[in-house]
């Protein structure tokens, strides 16, 4: 990564991304910090957009910013306290301790780290993603699809019991209605 | 004069082709000074043209684009629709924008000021971000990328959250139940989408549009005569994402009010209105590239310039939007779920796995493709019949659900609503 | 490569600048009177039918929902996995199809057993 183009693009990203992850924080309305997660997420695709990981910035936004946000949003609007204000809780101190504590791990790495440098201009990633897949990481590619059904499965449980104020065999007058007329 | 002699030329001045005399501008800029020192500015100066381009593109074709809908709709609906202003109503649009932005544009006391502004602004940027991808000739792409397919579902799996944007600031209840409603929907539909167009990179072994279109015109063949499947439930689950009449249920007039726009009037109602019809365009685009070839057309593209083939190709493919959209009835949301779940998503893994095994046979095997093709597409489009056919016919009717002969009523109280 | 994708910066300035040019427009003839503005509580008041919104308008929604949202979430990935899969494909075909075959079949299981368990109606 040189030139003054992708140079300024990187700084203009890193405002946008370390400005969206701190108004996650500040945000007093709960949806205006998941909009804001929202933003990081596609700022931070954009980033890898700079490092050439075309592949990566494309999952990122299809699942981070798509998917993992609706998720957010729904898991949100199913929870009926939400629009309770100032979320000041006890654990402020404890959290922005671990907060500082994981900053700093990652920090120590990120400058301890002798990182391989690639040059400007990348081929796609795709396919070496691909290849990779299929050879060397094949057994990684078959175990994440037991992880996925784990957590689908997991979900189906967990709300297992539910709707039941809907179903037509339920009692009430509307129910009666519907079961006659079936 | 050999501008006009037929063939489409890649000189400056056959402005036929619209790219030529934007690459020879860019050349021009790029060879200022010594030849490396500017180039710079020659990036900049391709990124706005082509930004420009698509921008003016956009905002041209939404404005045909109201008229040729309303028009369309209200012949299928035996109407006359929009006949008072100019010849045939043509100057409707131009109306429409006029009376749209000088209208009292309200804003919801109880609402979320800046989400509210926002949502309008930024449902934009996706269906933009979308058109920048498209091929519109051989070298009119304004971002030729690698991996394009996957790029326009993730864009598109952006909007979702812009309509709860609008739906959530509006502090109205119709507004987030359709716009609840529509990202349930819109969730549902982008699997079935996202498995149908793994089919065609995985026939192609190609992510960019460029190649995609390259593919067709090297073997000589239109996608969607050999991926007949993936055609049908691409066309489907993407149409269901554009809040048209038969998936309309994020703005079901009939039954929340307006949907996820109650609250907006105005210029504002009016945004949200114009990008319906892009998005529309784009999916008609995004169809036309993968499925009919793009600016390809059997040879035809040298004697017409390529991006008045790919025009002409979206907008009759917008024809079948239409269509659909004159002709079919709202559906319920359970209907849509059960749909997207039910049936598009089986139908897209059985797509994959057939066309894996497909290509496993002519790789491995080292058939010419003259011979498999055909072969392919004669298979692919008959088992794309008889799985439809059969699905239907074994899961596709409903339960009956009354009676075949009148009953009397006996419980008069169960029959009242209560 | 990077260019190209700078290119979409571009495109997001436009995307930004179209419908805010529009807007503008709008409020700048709010500003010269050729757009009126008079505004009053019952315009600005929640619009519902006519009848005065009762209760928060931000109502607590079905677990339904949360579930077709964790659902999409697994098979979203899913097919993340599967796209450079495909492209890669044709290097390997029959050991890349078997693979395949196992990772989707795992996956149909998952569907399979959604349905079974009635996951799929929406209530």
């Amino acid at each position: 990564m040189s030139g003054v183009g992708p140079v300024s693009a990187f700084y203009v990203l890193a405002v946008l991304s370390i400005g969206s992850a701190l108004m996650v924080m500040a945000a007093r309305s709960i949806i205006h910090a998941v909009l804001f997660l929202v933003l990081f997420f596609v700022s931070l695709a954009a980033m890898f957009v700079l490092l050439s990981a075309d592949f990566v910035a494309v999952a990122q936004l299809l699942v981070y910013a798509g998917a993992i946000g609706v998720l957010v949003v729904f898991a949100i609007l199913l929870t009926p306290s939400r629009e309770q204000r100032g979320m000041e809780t006890k654990f402020v101190g404890p959290g922005l301790l671990a907060g500082a504590v994981v900053a700093g791990t990652v920090i120590f790495i990120a400058f301890n780290t002798n990182w391989p440098t690639a040059s400007n201009d990348f081929p796609s990633t795709v396919d070496a993603i691909g290849q990779a897949l299929l050879n060397r990481w094949a057994l990684p590619f078959e175990i994440a699809s037991v992880l996925l059904i784990a957590a689908m499965i997991g979900a189906i449980v967990i709300v297992g019991g539910r709707g039941v104020d809907l179903d037509p065999g339920a009692a009430g007058p509307s129910a009666r209605l519907v079961r006659r007329e079936r | 004069m050999t501008a006009l002699s037929g063939f489409l030329l890649s000189q400056w001045y056959d402005l036929r082709d619209l790219g030529n005399p934007v690459r020879a501008l860019i050349d021009w800029i790029n060879g200022w000074g010594d030849g490396t020192t500017f180039h710079w500015v020659g990036y900049i100066v391709a990124g706005l043209i082509g930004a420009a381009a698509i921008g003016l593109f956009l905002g041209i074709a939404m404005l045909s684009l109201i008229w040729i809908e309303r028009k369309a709709v209200s012949r299928i609906q035996i109407r006359y629709g929009p006949n008072r202003t100019g010849p045939f109503g043509l100057l409707q649009p131009v109306a429409d924008a006029l009376k749209l932005m000088q209208k009292e544009a309200l804003t919801p006391l109880a609402g979320d000021k800046i989400v509210f502004w926002l949502a309008p602004v930024v449902i934009f940027i996706p269906t933009l971000l979308v058109f920048g991808v498209l091929p519109f000739g051989p070298k009119m792409t304004a971002a030729n990328i690698s991996v394009a397919v996957l790029y326009i579902v993730a864009i598109g799996s952006a909007t979702p959250l812009v309509i709860f944007m609008a739906g959530w600031s509006s502090n109205n209840k119709y507004s987030l139940l359709g716009a609840m409603r529509g990202i349930a929907m819109a969730i549902s539909y982008e699997i079935p989408m996202v498995l149908s167009l793994l089919g065609v990179v995985l026939f192609t072994g190609h992510m960019d549009l460029n190649g995609i279109v390259q593919w067709q015109q090297k073997y000589h063949v239109w996608l969607i005569v050999l991926q007949p499947l993936a055609a049908l439930t691409y066309f489907i689950s993407a149409s269901a994402e554009l809040n048209r009449t038969p998936t309309d249920i994020a703005e079901a007039e009939s039954e929340i009010v307006a949907g996820y726009h109650t609250e907006y009037s105005g210029m504002k109602f009016g945004l949200f209105y114009a990008v319906e019809l892009g998005n529309a365009l784009a999916v008609s685009g995004i169809w036309a590239t993968l499925f009919f070839g793009g600016w390809w057309l059997f040879g035809l593209d040298r004697w017409i310039p390529a991006w008045l083939i790919f025009l002409g190709k979206m907008y009759i493919l917008y024809g079948a939007l239409i269509i659909t959209r004159g002709t079919l009835p709202r559906l319920r949301i359970d209907q849509l779920l059960d749909f997207a779940w039910k049936f598009l998503l089986p139908l897209a893994l059985v797509n994959v796995l057939v066309v894996a095994l497909e290509v496993t046979i002519w790789q491995e095997n080292g058939i010419s493709a003259g011979i498999v093709l055909p072969v392919f597409a004669v298979v692919n489009i008959l088992l794309s019949v008889v799985l439809v056919v059969g699905y239907v016919q074994s899961f596709g009717f409903a339960r009956r659900q009354r009676p075949r002969r009148a009953r009397l009523i006996t419980d008069t109280l169960a029959a009242m609503p209560q | 490569m990077l260019g190209d994708w700078g290119h979409l910066g571009f495109l997001i300035l436009v995307g930004i600048a179209l419908p805010g040019t529009a807007l503008v427009v709008s409020v700048l003839l709010g500003l010269f009177k050729i757009r009126p503005k008079l505004p009053n509580s019952v315009k600005l008041a929640t619009y519902e039918c006519g009848v005065e919104t009762e209760g928060p308008s931000h109502v607590q929604f079905h677990v339904g929902y949360y579930v077709f949202a964790l659902l999409f979430v697994v098979f979203d990935i899913e097919s993340i996995f599967l796209y450079p899969w495909a492209v890669a494909y044709r290097h390997e075909a029959i050991y890349g199809l078997v693979e395949a075959v196992i990772f989707i079949g795992v996956l149909v299981l998952g569907l399979a057993y959604a349905w079974k368990k009635q996951a799929l109606v929406w209530r």
